[in-house]
């Protein structure tokens, strides 16, 4: 029994990387859900985490992330992903409203000789359950999106990676003085990642 | 520090070039403190001993030794951090920054193109909006029932007034201005506890204090139907959801009525052990909010009304202290409701309906008694009782109070927002219906400003 938990909690690069490119997809789509750039209507609700999520019922946005998170697991089980950001522009001057930023940083040893870890599933699942808990609170303190958004997924990666065909470079796609905020953090003793939400000042609170 | 003295005195341990230093009398500053360190003498009263400091190990490191090889020796973990972060801002070397060739869709547009441009165009004028204190107009409201619970005030599609004083329900046209009588009830049914529109701005329902609802037909004057059986008491709460109404009794019940089929109670919400008094649908048609004299809030699925679970409510929402009356939907955020506490709260709370969290909290002092969101600018209206009587504008999300009106005399019971969002009417106690333009001029805005999603229809009639 007791090794049996014990080899439960061991986490292989390999599941490390499906955890975290699982969590971006949640997360992305929460995003989406909870700024409003896409319809409420176009999602559904699912539970995951221990909470109910949403995800996207539209066709090109599903497709879109599942692409992106298949990319994401290969480029962490090759401990090449430094960071992903999702980004949401204004539709109609391409202006940069909000980053979110997912900053990986990758046990080196682990990708160089392949040991494992230990650590147990429902202790990451709680570090992930705080972080879509403040994702879906982020819109208390976040600027209101006035205008119809786009979003865009940067991911930054080792310069030894080979740029995969239907992938473009891009550039940073900045904010200007921006607020940051960030939030809770989880770590799978493999990939830590840091979350950080930067948005553009909301000029209204200024005066 | 003087950069040239120092060159020579690089390649020397920190230890003689302090030494080296202290007989070049250069600068006075380091003058005294050799002084002082041989005197054995800390006069200094900021940094009582400098001993310690090594300056020129400081300035070879600042200058000389970052441009020289890296010491592996030299690096702490802060600096190293420091070194990561700068690299990563300037984007050097490090690392390649992807984007997909394929785009995501871009969303539909719920507001067409063109005016959200323009609307954005608007954005500096309306920062500088002028907000009137004053109401723009005072009807005389005489017999309005003074009672928290019920609602007895609608403005409906077709900018039609409806109020209720005491056992009749009255229109005022606010297009012209004209009003009329719809309907004075017996006064064993009376008196009326509460009004609503339908979606179409022509059928409206009104509740009565004998648990029956009637539904009129506001252009033959002609009461179509009565409703019974769904309460044991009086109906101080109705919503529409297309052709569901909805009704939240004093027993507490909360009956969604199908108004097109004969046996028209379709769905019953257990769960509220009080009267209902508060009752609102959202904009997507798919929740459900109700509070009640048991300050409780729930929000209801529709989706899982006609399951036949123990709990049927999809959350139950405990953190009122008093009778919870005020509700309002956001028109810009599907999952965001907004609702206000009894006298014993006076609390403002906002929640995310989807997770059932209360994102925010604001203590407004006094009791509120109703809630409305601005649909064209993020801003919420409240109105309140004791001891100010007045209603409150507040900047969302950071709850700034925008603007205070004065005016009625007692408590403003009820609020109801012109088709067009930039009217709001009040009704108080002190038994006047007033109009006040606190959410903007239409004229300053587009001609067809966009429009809340709640009123799939409401386009139709502005035409006219």
């Amino acid at each position: 029994m007791a090794s049996r938990t014990a080899s439960k909690d061991i986490i292989t690069l390999r599941g490390s990387a499906a955890i975290v490119s699982e969590f971006f997809g949640y997360a992305a789509n929460s995003i989406l859900y909870n700024r409003g750039v896409y319809p409420e209507e176009s999602f559904v609700k699912v539970k995951k985490y221990g909470l109910p999520m949403l995800l996207t019922e539209d066709q090109g946005v599903k497709s879109f992330i599942a692409n992106l998170t298949a990319q994401l697991s290969e480029w962490l089980e090759a401990g090449k992903l430094q960071r992903i950001v999702l980004v949401i522009m204004s539709k109609a001057t391409g202006e940069v409203l909000e980053r979110w930023n997912f900053s990986i940083e990758t046990d080196g040893e682990v990708v160089e000789q392949g040991v494992s870890r230990e650590k147990s599933d429902k202790e990451i699942m709680r570090e992930i359950q705080a972080i879509m808990r403040q994702i879906a609170s982020s819109i208390t303190y976040l600027p209101c999106l006035d205008e119809p958004c786009v979003f865009d997924v940067l991911a930054y990666t080792d310069t030894d990676v080979a740029v995969p065909f239907t992938w473009i470079e891009s550039d940073p796609k900045l904010i200007a003085n921006p607020q940051m905020v960030k939030l809770h953090s989880f770590d799978t003793k493999i990939h830590k990642v840091d979350t950080l939400v930067s948005y553009k000042n909301d000029e209204w609170d200024e005066e | 520090m003087d950069a040239g003295s120092l060159s020579c005195s690089t390649s020397s341990s920190s230890a003689t070039s302090i030494k080296t230093r202290s007989r070049f009398p250069l600068q006075e500053q380091h003058h005294h403190f050799i002084q002082r360190k041989n005197s054995k003498e800390n006069l200094d009263r900021f940094i009582p001993n400098r001993s310690a400091m090594d300056f020129d190990y400081a300035h070879y490191m600042l200058t000389e030794g970052a441009k020289g090889k890296e010491n592996p020796a030299l690096s702490s973990p802060s600096r190293d951090a420091y070194r990561k972060q700068l690299a990563e801002s300037l984007n050097m070397n490090r690392t390649r920054i992807l984007a997909f060739k394929n785009k995501p869709p871009t969303p539909v547009d719920l507001i067409p193109h063109d005016i959200s441009t323009t609307h954005h165009q608007d954005k500096p004028t309306k920062l500088k909006r002028y907000i009137p204190q004053n109401s723009e107009r005072t009807l005389d409201a005489p017999d309005l029932v003074d009672d928290y619970y019920l609602n007895l005030l609608d403005w409906g599609s077709a900018n039609v007034l409806a109020i209720a004083l005491g056992s009749t329900v009255y229109l005022w046209d606010a297009t012209n201005g004209s009003t009329s009588e719809l309907v004075t009830v017996d006064d064993e049914n009376g008196p009326i506890t509460s009004v609503s529109w339908a979606p179409d701005g022509r059928h409206i329902a009104v509740g009565l204090n004998n648990s029956e609802v009637e539904l009129w037909d506001s252009t033959s004057n002609r009461k179509l139907r009565s409703l019974r059986g769904g309460h044991r008491q009086r109906v101080g709460s109705l919503a529409w959801n297309n052709h569901i109404l909805t009704t939240g009794g004093m027993d507490g019940r909360i009956v969604n009525n199908d108004v097109r089929i004969r046996s028209h109670i379709v769905e019953t919400y257990r769960g509220h052990e009080q009267e209902v008094c508060g009752l609102k649908w959202s904009a997507s048609g798919q929740q459900l909010a109700s509070g009640g004299n048991d300050n409780l809030l729930y929000v209801w699925d529709r989706a899982a009304a006609s399951s036949n679970t123990a709990t049927q409510w999809l959350h139950r929402l405990e953190d009122h202290t008093s009778a919870v009356k005020a509700l309002a939907w956001c028109p810009f955020q599907g999952n965001l409701l907004a609702s206000g506490g009894g006298s014993g709260d006076r609390c403002i709370k906002f929640w995310n309906t989807h997770t059932g969290a209360c994102l925010n909290s604001v203590d407004t002092g006094s009791q509120v008694c109703s809630l409305l969101w601005n649909k064209n600018e993020r801003e919420l209206l409240s109105s309140h009782g004791f001891t100010q009587n007045q209603l409150t504008l507040w900047k969302y999300p950071s709850m700034v109070k925008m603007a205070e009106l004065t005016g009625h005399t007692s408590r403003v019971l009820y609020m109801a927002q012109s088709p067009d969002g930039f009217t709001v009417a009040s009704a108080a106690a002190d038994e006047t219906l007033r109009f006040w333009n606190v959410f903007g001029a239409p004229e300053a805005a587009t001609k067809a400003a966009p429009k809340a999603r709640a009123e799939p229809f409401s386009h139709l009639n502005r035409i006219r």
